[in-house]
C-alpha cells in the first residue's frame, strides 16, 4: 500500500487543525459573551447623552455650535472600525465593500476623503486603496476603553473645526445577532440628532458657565460615545463572526477526515487483496 | 419628603441609578446642590466627588474625573468621564494617533532605527568583551 502512510499523515494534520479551530470557536464564544455584556453596559450613557443632544438641538440656544451646522461638502472624513485579527469570516470584507461603495459615490461628486482607522485590517485596506489615513489606532484589545478612541476622533474633529473637512462618517459593523452582523454607516458630524419624542419644548437649560462651553463638552463626548459604541460593538461582531467561521472550519475538517479515512480504508483493502492474489498466484506457479 | 431620580453613567457602564433627596456635584463654577424640582440645568463637571443624600443621614459618594451634569425637574444625570480629560491631553492623543498612521504608512524601516540598533549592538558587544576580560583576570 503505497499512499497509506501519506494518507495517515494527512489525517493527523487535519485532526490537529480541527483541534485548533474547535478551541478557537470556544474561545470566541466566551469572549463574545463578554463583549456583548460590555456592549449593553455602554447603552445607558449613549442613550442619556443622545437625549441631551437631541434636546439641545431642538432648544433655542442663542449659540449654534459648528458641529450642528450643515455646510457644503468639499472634503469628507471617515472613521472606519475594523478588527485587528483575521479568521472572522467576511466581517471586514463586507464592511470594506460598503466603505468602497460610499467612497465611490463621494468620488463621483468630486469629494476627497481622509480616514481615521481602528484596527490593523482597516489600516491595511485604506493603505492599499491609497486613501489618506490621517490617524490610526490598533490593538485596542477585547475590552476597549474610551481613552483609546479619543485620539483618532479628535484628529478628525480638529480638521472639521478648522474647515478642512465638512462631514465625518462612521463605518462599522452592527451586531444584529450571533448569526448576523452587517456593515453599518452613519453620519457623525454635523450631528443629526434623533427626533425628540415631545417636539414642543418651550423650555431650555440654564447653561453654566455658558452655552458654548457646555455644548463643546457635550457634543464632543456624544461623538466619542458613538465611536466608542461602534468599537465595542465591533468586538462583539468579531467574536461572533469568528465563532461561526471556526465552527464551519471544524465541521469541514470533520468531513475531510471522514473522506480521507474512507480513502485510506479502500487503499488498505486493495493492498491486502493484491497481496492475497499474489500469494495465490505464487502458490499455483510452484 | 420628595426625592429625585439620579443616574450616574460612564461611557463604559452604568454606575448608579436610584432615588436621592439631594445631589451635590462639583460643577466647574463651584459645587452645586440639586434638590427635587430643580430648574433644568446643564453644566460641565470638574474632577471631584458626587455626593448623594439618601436620607436617614446616609450618604453615597462617587469619585468622577470630570463629566457633564444634566438636571431636569425629576431627573439628575451625571455623565461621568472615565478617562482624565484636558484639552492638552486630548490634543496629545490626537497627535499620537496621527503619528502612528504616518509611521504605518511610511512602512519601511527608517535608517535612523537601523543606526540606533547598530549603536546598541556595538555597545552590548563592548560590554560583553569587558565582562570576559574581567572574568579572565
Amino acid at each position: 500500500m503505497a499512499g497509506g502512510k501519506e494518507i495517515k499523515t494527512k489525517i493527523a494534520s487535519v485532526q490537529n487543525t480541527q483541534k485548533i479551530t474547535a478551541a478557537m470557536e470556544m474561545v470566541a464564544a466566551s469572549k463574545m459573551r463578554r463583549a456583548q455584556d460590555q456592549m449593553f453596559a455602554t447603552r445607558p450613557y449613549a442613550q442619556r447623552i443622545a437625549d441631551v443632544v437631541s434636546h439641545i438641538a431642538s432648544s433655542h440656544a442663542e449659540y449654534k455650535h459648528p458641529f450642528l451646522i450643515e455646510r457644503p461638502v468639499k472634503r469628507a472624513g471617515i472613521v472606519a472600525v475594523s478588527t485587528d485579527r483575521g479568521l472572522c469570516g467576511g466581517l471586514n470584507t463586507n464592511m470594506f465593500k460598503k466603505a468602497l461603495n460610499h467612497i465611490g459615490d463621494l468620488d463621483d461628486q468630486g469629494i476627497e476623503i481622509e480616514v481615521a482607522t481602528f484596527g490593523t485590517k482597516a489600516l491595511g485596506f485604506f493603505k492599499r486603496i491609497g486613501a489618506k489615513v490621517i490617524a490610526e489606532t490598533s490593538h485596542v484589545g477585547d475590552s476597549p476603553e474610551i481613552g483609546q478612541i479619543i485620539g483618532p476622533v479628535q484628529a478628525l474633529l480638529t480638521k472639521y473645526e478648522e474647515g478642512e473637512i465638512d462631514v465625518i462618517y462612521l463605518i462599522s459593523n452592527e451586531f444584529v445577532n450571533t448569526m448576523t452582523q452587517q456593515p453599518w454607516m452613519t453620519q457623525l458630524v454635523p450631528v443629526q440628532p434623533a427626533e425628540d419624542k415631545e417636539l414642543s419644548h418651550h423650555w431650555d437649560y440654564i447653561y453654566e458657565p455658558d452655552a458654548r462651553e457646555v455644548l463643546d463638552g457635550v457634543l464632543e463626548r456624544y461623538i466619542e460615545s458613538l465611536v466608542y459604541q461602534a468599537v465595542v460593538e465591533n468586538v462583539a461582531c468579531e467574536m461572533a463572526a469568528r465563532m461561526l467561521a471556526m465552527k464551519n472550519a471544524t465541521d469541514n475538517a470533520g468531513a475531510m477526515i471522514d473522506e480521507l479515512q474512507l480513502i485510506y480504508n479502500r487503499e488498505r483493502q486493495a493492498s491486502i487483496t493484491q497481496e492475497i492474489s499474489e500469494i495465490v498466484g505464487g502458490a499455483a506457479a510452484v | 419628603m420628595s426625592t429625585i431620580q439620579v443616574e450616574i453613567v460612564s461611557a463604559e457602564e452604568q454606575i448608579f441609578s436610584g432615588q436621592a433627596l439631594m445631589v451635590y456635584a462639583p460643577a466647574v463654577m463651584g459645587e452645586v446642590g440639586i434638590a427635587p424640582r430643580h430648574t433644568p440645568l446643564i453644566s460641565p463637571l470638574k474632577p471631584g466627588e458626587v455626593r448623594l443624600d439618601m436620607g436617614d443621614g446616609k450618604e453615597e459618594f462617587f469619585f468622577i474625573s470630570g463629566g457633564i451634569l444634566e438636571v431636569q425637574p425629576h431627573l439628575v444625570t451625571v455623565l461621568s468621564d472615565t478617562a482624565i480629560r484636558a484639552h492638552d491631553l486630548d490634543e496629545a492623543a490626537a497627535l499620537e494617533a496621527q503619528k502612528r498612521a504616518e509611521d504605518a504608512l511610511a512602512d519601511q524601516q527608517s535608517d535612523l532605527d537601523v543606526a540606533k540598533a547598530k549603536a546598541e549592538l556595538a555597545a552590548a558587544a563592548a560590554q560583553i568583551a569587558a565582562i570576559k576580560k574581567l572574568k579572565k583576570k
